[in-house]
């Protein structure tokens, strides 16, 4: 075994070949089973997209970092599913490019968090967290009551559709539509969004103000989806406890 | 630098930065708004500034004949001095972030700035700008000397560390724009990664092209680590990065991973850059610095050869320990868990031999701060392979995960291990680069030891606190079976924890600060034309 190892240290290649054989057998076990994900993950009938105001919230929550604090991973322990709710299912993130999980807890999971605070209170919670809970440590962030940019959500719709997400023609069609009649719940659209994306779907000014499309707007929205796309998990826990 | 080009390579840097040029133009063409614009005008910028810099100077005196006869040390000179500037970002970002934590108020009120768009700004900066810089400047050095060849070419080496670095910047500077694949450890968007992997193609290339010119029948273990680190890295980062982007001239994109799959991909990755970007190449500069400084061979070779290929094989499994109890499949976590607590065996077999490895230099421990920089390193490798099996142990990890104890064992890991063998080896290096016996203030190595041990000490004492404090606080019940703490009360019991933290990241980046001005003071005192005394390029016949 030594010999042979001394032998293989006089060849660079070999030794590359030897790690990339070495280093490319655990990552195969792991992640390859996972690509018959199709048959193993079965999507429930209730599960809905996120709507295009929600996406366009997603991309907030992205590029403000939230999800360094914030974990969307209820995992099954008594005491998380006492704290945040029934535990997270596979299913529940199976449209989620990329998934956002997170891997510390500064801040309290948010996988449940749809429905559980008012719009108004995520409001002001953003504007100003200590205006709301005294002693947060959250950063506030004031420029959100920026003018929201529709204009690139058609493209992001048709890119996730590319990648598997049943977002129809329709869609991808009326997205910078819908994202604006979902804040609107006085207007033509609004009846759109519900067919499209179910009755579920939160149809209101999430800042308070239906005059204007904010990035605040996009942002409560997909707050107040985090955990309604489904109930699935809900009736897992639920077919769980009774037993 | 341009100066030890001959005019040839002179001719090919001056097309490659017309080349950088015309792609930044493209690229802020093809974008016209937002964070890729922006990077296309930094590429161009870089451009010109090298068009003019190699332009002016393409006509200067060619090189002399005996080049060929030298080592090839100016990159490495320029890749340590763009570690310790990005040591200065990412650690005063760290320190930053941290009191932040302790101060949340002190937030500015505009964008660029809040804490999410700071902390990839640290992590970035920490492990690819400072880290990184080092890795590829040290590996040039060690390559050469094990190899007794100089490095297979004078251009590639430049396009790998100022396309690097180019990288660095393209990352960082997005996060401040709000631009991120929010992917940890991989926040750059698509562009920057193609970007990337071109350039670790080259770095590549580079090593096996001056592998092949050695004068040395074996590969010495140190490259057979920096090898693992290049390879494996290049494996995760193409794979984790697979992204489709909305348009050719869009910053954003959408990774082809989705759920469950792309937790698995992403942890794979996340903590194989641990692995191979952490550790592996880290462990390629222990393996040559410490002998050197120490003057003592490695004490085990077998253990060597076990240690290495444990740790090449059996890292690549542990990724999903980062997902124990979540919705996963049970059988991934259980094969994470298990090959973390194997991985003990090979991590502990390279820690006990660099340790056993100072038999008979403890004296040299005691009065030399370099070496003793090295010494630390290795126990805290040791300590914190030892910690992180045990966190991944699933009910350990029941408590310990999502709090600050997993902050506290990176921590561990990246000041107490990879800083140290860092500032170690720039100690070595920098003196012998300048031709000088040793650094300009020598008092000044002494200071930054154990500022940066005394920083390491109150920094991942006050996380482990904070961790176990949490966790606990999570899951205790009262009497009646209901939660004892709200949420925000574990927020509260952090406060003495998190200013100690700031307090101790201040330490470590007060001696950093140290080194960057005692590099720079040695550099700068160098006589011109120093080169360094060390091992002869070419086999000398035995007298």
């Amino acid at each position: 075994m030594l010999r042979l190892h001394y032998n293989l240290e006089k060849l660079s290649m070999g030794l590359v070949a030897a790690i990339i054989v070495a280093a490319s057998i655990g990552g195969i076990v792991e992640i390859a089973p996972l690509f018959t994900i199709d048959k193993t993950v079965t999507i429930p009938d209730d599960m809905r997209q996120h709507t295009p105001l929600e996406l366009a919230g997603r991309e907030i929550f992205l590029r403000e970092g939230c999800y360094a604090c914030h974990s969307q991973m209820v995992r099954h322990l008594a005491d998380e599913i006492d704290r945040y709710g029934p535990y997270s299912l596979a299913e529940e993130s199976a449209y989620d490019h990329p998934m956002l999980w997170g891997s510390k807890r500064t801040g309290p999971d948010i996988a449940r968090l749809g429905g559980k605070y008012s719009d108004d209170w995520h409001v002001a919670h953003l504007i100003d967290p200590r205006a709301v809970v005294p002693a947060s440590i959250m950063p506030a962030y004031p420029w959100l009551t920026a003018p929201l940019d529709i204009e690139t959500l058609s493209t992001q719709l048709a890119t996730l559709a590319r990648l598997g997400v049943p977002y129809t023609e329709a869609m991808i069609a009326g997205a910078a539509h819908d994202a604006l009649a979902q804040s609107r719940p006085d207007s033509d659209g609004a009846a759109d969004v519900a067919a499209r994306y179910g009755e579920g779907v939160a149809i209101r000014a999430f800042d308070g103000d239906p005059a204007r499309l904010t990035e605040m707007d996009a942002l409560v929205a997909y707050l107040q989806s985090l955990g309604t796309l489904t109930a699935a998990a809900r009736e897992t826990v639920g077919q769980e406890m009774a037993k | 630098m341009i100066r030890s080009l001959s005019l040839t390579e002179r001719q090919l840097a001056l097309t490659l930065s017309v080349g950088l040029t015309v792609l930044g133009l493209a690229m802020a063409a093809a974008a016209r708004q937002g964070p890729m614009a922006v990077h296309g005008g930094m590429a161009m910028a870089l451009g010109i500034v090298l068009v003019f810099a190699v332009g002016g100077a393409l006509y200067d005196p060619d090189v002399t004949a005996d080049r060929a006869g030298r080592y090839y040390d100016d990159p490495t000179r320029f890749g340590i001095i763009m570690s310790l500037i990005w040591a200065m970002i990412g650690m005063g970002v760290g320190v930053w972030v941290a009191a932040l934590l302790y101060w949340p108020e002190a937030t500015p009120l505009w964008p660029w700035t809040g804490f999410g768009r700071l902390r990839p700004v640290h992590t970035t900066g920490v492990i690819f700008g400072f880290g990184g810089n080092a890795l590829i400047a040290t590996s040039f050095h060690v390559l050469q000397r094990t190899s007794r060849a100089r490095l297979a070419d004078a251009v590639s080496p430049w396009v790998v560390l100022i396309g690097f670095n180019l990288f660095c910047v393209w990352a960082v500077s997005g996060y401040l724009m709000g631009s991120t694949q929010s992917k940890e450890y991989a926040e750059a968007e698509w562009y920057a990664d193609l970007w990337l992997v071109v350039v670790w193609l080259l770095y590549f290339a580079l090593y096996l092209r001056t592998l092949a010119r050695r004068n040395e029948p074996h590969i010495y273990v140190a490259n057979w680590y920096y090898l693992a680190f290049i390879l494996v890295v290049a494996m995760l980062h193409i794979v984790n990065n697979l992204a489709l982007p909305v348009s050719l001239g869009s910053t954003k994109s959408f990774t082809i991973w989705a759920g469950v799959q792309d937790a698995m991909v992403q942890w794979w990755y996340g903590h194989n850059a641990v692995a191979f970007f952490l550790t592996a190449g880290f462990l390629g500069m222990l393996y040559y610095f410490l002998p050197v400084r120490s003057g003592r061979p490695i004490w085990s070779y077998r253990l060597s050869i076990v240690s290495f290929w444990g740790i090449t094989f059996f890292y690549i499994w542990v990724g999903s320990h980062h997902l124990h109890y979540t919705a996963l499949p049970y059988w991934v976590q259980t094969l994470g868990m298990t090959f973390s607590v194997m991985l003990l065996v090979p991590s502990w077999a390279s820690a006990g031999n660099a340790i056993a490895t100072l038999n008979g230099a403890w004296h040299k421990v005691r009065d030399d701060a370099t070496l003793r920089f090295m010494f630390v390193a290795a126990v805290f490798y040791g300590l914190s392979t030892f910690e992180g099996s045990f966190l991944a142990i699933r009910p350990v990890n029941s408590l310990s995960h999502y709090t600050d104890w997993t902050v506290g064992h990176v921590h561990s890991g990246t000041l107490g291990w990879v800083a140290m063998i860092i500032f170690g080896a720039i100690y070595t290096l920098v003196p012998q680069l300048s031709g000088r016996e040793r650094m300009a203030w020598p008092r000044a190595v002494e200071w930054h030891f154990w500022l940066a041990v005394t920083g390491t000490l109150i920094y991942v004492v006050s996380m482990w606190n904070a961790g176990i404090t949490q966790g606990l606080m999570w899951r205790a019940y009262d009497q009646n079976g209901a939660l004892s703490y709200s949420f925000i009360e574990s927020v509260q019991a952090m406060a003495p924890y998190y200013l100690l933290r700031a307090i101790g990241g201040a330490l470590f980046l007060s001696g950093a600060i140290l080194c960057t001005l005692n590099t720079r003071a040695t550099m700068r005192a160098a006589p011109e034309g120093a080169v360094a005394g060390d091992r002869p390029l070419t086999p000398q016949p035995a007298e």
